[in-house]
């Protein structure tokens, strides 16, 4: 009998003890994943991410990934399958907190794969992940990086740390490593806030990957990911400094975005005719998380807009 | 090879059933409510780390009475369940009926293999959109389950506390009120561990209370705890708790109550009870 939600009985993770004799495949009386030994039951395990791994591989982003071959047998590269890449995310840090934004173009070649994507994802009450790279592994990746942080606070009964947050994204990015290496990268940008922090000041943080799943602590204040990521890093050189308060962050963050547009054709700027604003979110103290408002968006967008077209430079 | 001495099935479980329901009995109660604003959990737990009620997902909520160590086990299956099938699939297809045959299964599989029974019953409750769509179930032992419309007792001494409920119990109160209406009924004479007649003020110190708020977005539960609680609480319960009887029980019973008494009533020694 199949369990319902095709967990394939016992696994290594369903073992009671460690060195206890693993049950015989199939489960007693034939029913798997229904008595003591069932997945489910296995003692200790908190994260959502090895459970996934242990029951059902195939669901896991980029997991023994095999690129389509072409006609002449050689793995066909993102950009000849058409794969919608992200492009640009910046993150700051400031006075109460942190901020994080990112464009809304995928691109896959020369097209304009979607106009409106959103790249910016809130993973629990004080952090966020903008994505850049392969847009689905991508997207899926932050999935189950949401359930992972939600998972490990129910079992737990508390938040996991801010460290521990960053280290679960790298190695679920090191999990990626197959695929990376066909092209398929997924290169994300981490804000968070330190709960455990006294100084909001210091409480920010912004850690940036690489695609083996190296983690690295930014603690200049800003970053970027992404095709545009040069560019919006000058500008936010220029333009951001750490005391700043949040109506400046937002602002620097937008502008920063701004310039990635104005230099890079992969990141979109904002989009006047339809209304697509970048996605912003910032992340303090007391409010955790917040995406900031369409609306608020807008009205610093129009600002800049207005602003670039006396002098295009900023 | 010694051959084991023959019993019947029906003696088997049995037994199986009067050593979980005896467990059960002696810890302390849980009251699982419906109100206006959701469905409210209160527990009497003097533990501040330990819980026995906790969130499962974005509208489920799991309470649970019995031995720890095991309802503990069955509230992290039913969160890997739950996550595990709202990662597949989507977030709204994790509903608690589905999770409720899930755990009834498992337990009731747990009583005719297993050993030894699980000493827990637990309490699954989904708040919906409008009061109509709350669910509450309860699955016992065995892997019986029941869904229950109103409000769910479970462990220690529930019969006085059920009696009360049904008089006191409103699905238009607030939450206030139906708190209020939850401490009637744990405090009523009878209910606590020893069977004490008098009746008990329960404190913020010794209730774990939690509700699943209709009206927030995506994740419902929350707990209420320290000033928001103490707010909450009629008057008479905003004082310190009640002096615990000093009785062998409660949460803390050794598996299957050692072989003390039935009334578990030989003072607490901390001791291994002899066999002879």
């Amino acid at each position: 009998m199949e369990f319902r939600e095709g967990i394939p009985g016992p696994a290594a993770i369903g073992r009671p003890f460690p060195g206890s004799p693993e049950p015989a495949a199939g489960g007693r009386d034939g029913q798997p994943g229904l008595g003591h030994h069932a997945a489910f039951a296995a003692l200790g395990e908190t994260s959502f991410a090895n459970y996934v791994a242990a029951t059902q591989p195939h669901l896991l982003p980029g997991r023994m990934f095999d690129a389509p071959r072409g006609p002449e047998g050689r793995p066909m590269t993102p950009d000849a399958l058409g794969v919608p890449h992200g492009t640009t995310i910046v993150a700051l840090q400031f006075a109460e907190g942190v901020v994080i934004a990112g464009d809304r173009r995928a691109t896959a070649g020369n097209v304009i794969a979607q106009r409106d994507i959103e790249k910016i994802f809130i993973t629990d009450s004080h952090s966020a992940v903008g994505i850049a790279g392969s847009a689905g592994i991508a997207i899926e990746m932050i999935r189950l990086y949401s359930v992972e942080l939600e998972h490990y606070e129910k079992i737990e009964g508390v938040a996991m740390s801010l460290d521990g947050k960053a280290n679960r994204l790298a190695g679920m990015i090191r999990g990626n490593l197959g695929a990376a290496m066909q092209g398929f990268v997924v290169v994300p940008l981490f804000a968070g806030y330190d709960t455990e922090e006294p100084d909001p000041a210091k409480a920010g943080r912004i850690v940036t990957y690489d695609p083996t799943g190296g983690r690295y602590d930014e603690w200049l204040g800003y970053h970027a990911v992404g095709s545009g990521s040069v560019f919006a890093k000058s500008s936010m050189k220029k333009l951001h400094r750490t005391s700043a308060d949040l109506q400046t962050t937002l602002r620097n963050a937008l502008e920063a975005l701004y310039d990635a547009a104005d230099d890079d054709t992969a990141t979109g700027g904002p989009d006047l005719v339809r209304r697509i604003y970048p996605v912003v979110v910032s992340i303090t103290g007391p409010e955790g998380a917040v995406r900031r408002s369409d609306e608020e968006v807008a009205g610093i967008v129009d600002r800049i807009v207005a602003d670039r077209a006396e002098n295009p430079g900023g | 090879m010694t051959m084991p001495f023959y019993s019947s099935v029906d003696q088997l479980l049995r037994d199986r059933s009067e050593l979980a329901r005896k467990g059960i009995s002696r810890g302390r109660s849980v009251v699982v409510m419906t109100f206006s604003g959701g469905v409210l959990f209160v527990a009497e737990n003097h533990s501040t780390a330990l819980n026995k009620v906790s969130e499962i997902y974005d509208r489920i909520g799991f309470a649970a009475v019995g031995r720890y160590n095991e309802f503990e086990g069955l509230r992290t299956a039913g969160i890997r369940l739950a996550d595990s099938r709202g990662f597949s699939y989507d977030r709204r297809d994790v509903t608690s009926r589905w999770l409720a045959n899930t755990y009834a299964q498992f337990i009731g599989a747990a009583f005719v293999e297993q050993q030894k029974p699980y000493e827990a019953e637990i309490c699954l409750a989904e708040v919906g959109e409008t009061p109509d769509g709350d669910q509450l179930y309860r699955i016992t032992y065995d892997g019986s389950i029941t869904d229950e419309p109103q409000y769910v007792v479970m462990g220690g001494t529930t019969e006085p506390i059920s009696a009360k409920l049904k008089d006191v119990y409103d699905g238009g109160h607030d939450l206030g009120e139906a708190l209020a209406s939850a401490l009637e009924g744990l405090q009523v004479p009878g209910s606590g561990p020893g069977n004490g007649t008098e009746a008990r003020v329960l404190g913020e110190k010794a209730l774990e209370v939690a509700v699943l708020d209709r009206s927030r977005p995506g994740r419902a539960f929350r707990r209420i705890t320290g000033p928001v609680l103490r707010n909450l609480l009629p008057a008479a319960n905003r004082g310190e708790a009640a002096d615990e009887p000093n009785v062998r029980g409660g949460d803390d019973a050794p598996a299957a109550g050692g072989v003390l008494p039935e009334n578990g009533t030989t003072g607490g020694s901390g001791k291994p009870p002899s066999l002879n």
